[in-house]
C-alpha cells in the first residue's frame, strides 16, 4: 500500500504541521519507502513471536502514591503567552 | 398501537471515574478537587519536553480492584497507549490511555428493577487513563458556542481515571439509570472513588439507538454527553429515544453525531463536530514499560474486596425476609446497610426496621437535605428501641411517628421522649373504657347505624376515641371494646 499525497496532507493536518508543496512530495516518497520496507518485513512468519510493545527489557515500573511538591504557578505563568484569573488563556476552540 | 411500541431501544454506557488516589497517575502532584487553579501542576502533567511519566501503583491497585468487583478478567499483561488529538485541555497533544490491552475485560453486573426482576448487563472493558485539564469558556452572551476565549486549569490534568464500557444491552432509560447507580455503589463499596457526579468524579456518556422490534441490525447510534447527574442520565436518554423514534417515524435519517444534554431546556442539542477528530492514531506509549499482573497480586486484591451490594442484597433477602427491591435500596451504600442491620438485629424486627428506614427515615433525610445516613441524629440502637416500644405496646404506631420526628430533630432516646412528653400508650382497660363510653354516648346516631349494619361507622368511632385520648389509646383495644359495647 503506497502513501498518497492526500494521506500526507491529512496526517500533516492532524498533527497541525504546515508543510510546503515540495515537502509534501518529499514526504510522500519517504513515507512510501518506509511502508514498503515494513511490507517486506510483514512477509516474515512471526506466528510464534510475541509483538514488541516496548523495546527495553523492563516491566512494572511504578511509583508510590505519595505527594511530591508541585511547581509555583507564577514560574509557569511567566512562560505562558497569556494568563487571566490564574488560568492559561487560549483562543476559543470548539 | 402506540408508535413507541414498534421500536426497541439499545443503550450502551461509557463511564469515566476519577480514582481517589492521593496523587495523579503519572506524577506526584496532588489529586484533589476544588483547589485554586493551576496549583497542582508540574513539568510532567504540563507535558513539558524532557519530563517522564512514572505510573502510580495506587492507580493499578484500584483499577484491578474495580475490575474484579465488576466480574472482569484481569489481564496478565497490559500496556499504555497514546491517543493523539489537539485540544488545549491536553498539553501533550496526546492522552495516555489504553487501547488494545486494557487492564480488565469481560465483566458483568446485575441490576434489580422496581418490579423485582433482575437483569445482567455485560461490561466490555475497563481501562486506565489520565484525565484532561478543565476549560472555562469565557463568553459574552453566556452561550458556550459564542465563547471568544477559554481559560485552562491543569489541576485535573493527569488525575487518574478508569473508563468502564458496557455492552449495548440496556433497553430502557430505567435500566441505564440502574446500571449507573450499581456501578457507583460497587465502586463506593470498594473505596476506589467518591463517584460524585456533580463534582465530575463520575461522568457518563450514553450511546443510544432505536430500531424496529425484531430488526437484526442496530439503528444509527447517537452519543450523548454532558449529563451531570444520575437523574439527568435517565432524562436525557428518555428525551433522545423519543426524538429518534419521531425522526424514524417521519422518515428522517438519524445522523451519527454527538449531542449535548441541556438540563435547563430538557433536551439534547447536536454538538458541532470536530473534523477528523476520531482519527486518534493510537500507538504504544514508549515512556511506560508494560504491566505484568501476577496471580498473587490478583488474589491479594480479591481478598480485600468486601461483601458487594448484590451479595448483601441476597443475604438481606435470605436473612431478614425483606423484598429484594427493598434490600437493594438498603444496600445501595454501606453505611445505610450497616444502619439497617444494626436496627434489625437489635430490635429483632427486620421488616419493621426496613419499613422505618426506607419510609420515614429516607423521606425525612430527603426533606432535611441530608445526603448520608451518618448525618442522621437517630442512632440505630435508638430506632431499634423505638420499634421495641411499639412491639411491647408502650406506644402506638401513630404516636411512634411523633416520637420518630422528635428523635430525628433532637437525637434523644425514644424512652426519654415518651416519658417527657407523656406519650405512653393507654393500655389500662378502665381508662379506655371510659373514653369509649363517652364517645358512644355522644354519637348515638352512628351507633344506631352500626347496629343497622353500616360497619363503616366503627372506624369513625375509633378515631373519636383516639382523639379523646390524645392518640395514646391502644387502637386494638379500642376496637375490641367498641365492638363489645355496641354488640
Amino acid at each position: 500500500m503506497a502513501i498518497t499525497r492526500k494521506d500526507v496532507e491529512y496526517i500533516a493536518h492532524l498533527s497541525r504541521l504546515e508543510i510546503t508543496e515540495a515537502e509534501a512530495d518529499e514526504y510522500t516518497k519517504q513515507l512510501s519507502d518506509i511502508l514498503e520496507h515494513v511490507n517486506r518485513l510483514s512477509k516474515l512468519n512471526t506466528d510464534n513471536v510475541e509483538p514488541t510493545y516496548y523495546v527495553m527489557d523492563m516491566k512494572n515500573v511504578f511509583r508510590k502514591d505519595e505527594v511530591e511538591p508541585s511547581v509555583d504557578r507564577q514560574k509557569v505563568f511567566k512562560a505562558a503567552p497569556s494568563i487571566e484569573n490564574n488560568g492559561f488563556k487560549v483562543p476559543k476552540i470548539i | 398501537m402506540n408508535a413507541a411500541d414498534k421500536y426497541e431501544t439499545v443503550i450502551g454506557l461509557e463511564v469515566h471515574v476519577e480514582l481517589n488516589t492521593k496523587t495523579k497517575i503519572f506524577c506526584g502532584c496532588k489529586n484533589e478537587f476544588g483547589a485554586e487553579p493551576n496549583t497542582y501542576i508540574c513539568p510532567n502533567c504540563l507535558g513539558l519536553p524532557g519530563s517522564l511519566p512514572v505510573f502510580n501503583e495506587g492507580v493499578l491497585y484500584r483499577a484491578v480492584k474495580a475490575g474484579l468487583a465488576l466480574g472482569c478478567t484481569i489481564a496478565d499483561k497490559s500496556k499504555f497507549d497514546r491517543k493523539n488529538y489537539y485540544y488545549p485541555d491536553l498539553p501533550k497533544a496526546y492522552q495516555i490511555s489504553q487501547y488494545d490491552m486494557p487492564i480488565a475485560v469481560n465483566g458483568a453486573l446485575e441490576i434489580v428493577k422496581k418490579d423485582g426482576t433482575r437483569k445482567k448487563i455485560g461490561i466490555t472493558r475497563l481501562h486506565m487513563e489520565e484525565d484532561a485539564g478543565k476549560l472555562l469558556h469565557l463568553t459574552k452572551s453566556g452561550q458556550i458556542g459564542d465563547a471568544e476565549e477559554s481559560l485552562v486549569d491543569y489541576n485535573r490534568g493527569g488525575v487518574p481515571l478508569i473508563e468502564i464500557v458496557s455492552e449495548p444491552e440496556m433497553k430502557t432509560p430505567e435500566e441505564a439509570y440502574l446500571y449507573l447507580t450499581s456501578i457507583k455503589s460497587i465502586l463506593e463499596y470498594i473505596d476506589v472513588s467518591d463517584c460524585n457526579m456533580e463534582e465530575g468524579s463520575l461522568r457518563c456518556d450514553a450511546n443510544v439507538s432505536v430500531m424496529e422490534k425484531g430488526a437484526k441490525q442496530f439503528g444509527t447510534k447517537v452519543e450523548i454527553k454532558n449529563m451531570n447527574s444520575f437523574k439527568n442520565v435517565q432524562k436525557a436518554i428518555e428525551y433522545e429515544v423519543e426524538r429518534q423514534i419521531k425522526a424514524v417515524e417521519e422518515k428522517e435519517a438519524i445522523i451519527q453525531e454527538t449531542r449535548l444534554w441541556n438540563p435547563e431546556k430538557n433536551r439534547t442539542f447536536a454538538m458541532r463536530s470536530k473534523e477528523g477528530s476520531n482519527d486518534y492514531r493510537y500507538f504504544p506509549e514508549p515512556d511506560i514499560p508494560p504491566i505484568v499482573i501476577s496471580e498473587e497480586y490478583r488474589q491479594k486484591i480479591k481478598k480485600e474486596i468486601p461483601e458487594l451490594p448484590m451479595q448483601k442484597t441476597e443475604r438481606f433477602v435470605k436473612e431478614y425476609a425483606i423484598p429484594e427491591y427493598d434490600a437493594g435500596v438498603l444496600t445501595a451504600d454501606q453505611a445505610t446497610a450497616a444502619y439497617f442491620e444494626k436496627t434489625a438485629k437489635m430490635s429483632g424486627e427486620p421488616k419493621l426496621a426496613s419499613n422505618w428506614i426506607m419510609g420515614d427515615l429516607l423521606a425525612r433525610m430527603n426533606a432535611a437535605g441530608l445526603q448520608k445516613i451518618s448525618e442522621v441524629k437517630i442512632l440505630p440502637e435508638d430506632l431499634a428501641k423505638m420499634i421495641g416500644l411499639i412491639k411491647n405496646a408502650t406506644i402506638s404506631g401513630k404516636i411512634a411517628k411523633t416520637v420518630f420526628e422528635e428523635m430525628f430533630n433532637t437525637g434523644d432516646a425514644p424512652d426519654k421522649i415518651v416519658k417527657e412528653k407523656g406519650l405512653v400508650q393507654i393500655t389500662d382497660t378502665g381508662a379506655i373504657e371510659s373514653a369509649v363510653d363517652t364517645v358512644i354516648a355522644a354519637n348515638s346516631k352512628v351507633v344506631e347505624e352500626i347496629k343497622g349494619g353500616k360497619a363503616a361507622g366503627l372506624g369513625f368511632l375509633v378515631g373519636q376515641v383516639m382523639k379523646q385520648t390524645g392518640g395514646k389509646a391502644n387502637p386494638q383495644m379500642v376496637n375490641e371494646l367498641l365492638r363489645k359495647k355496641i354488640g
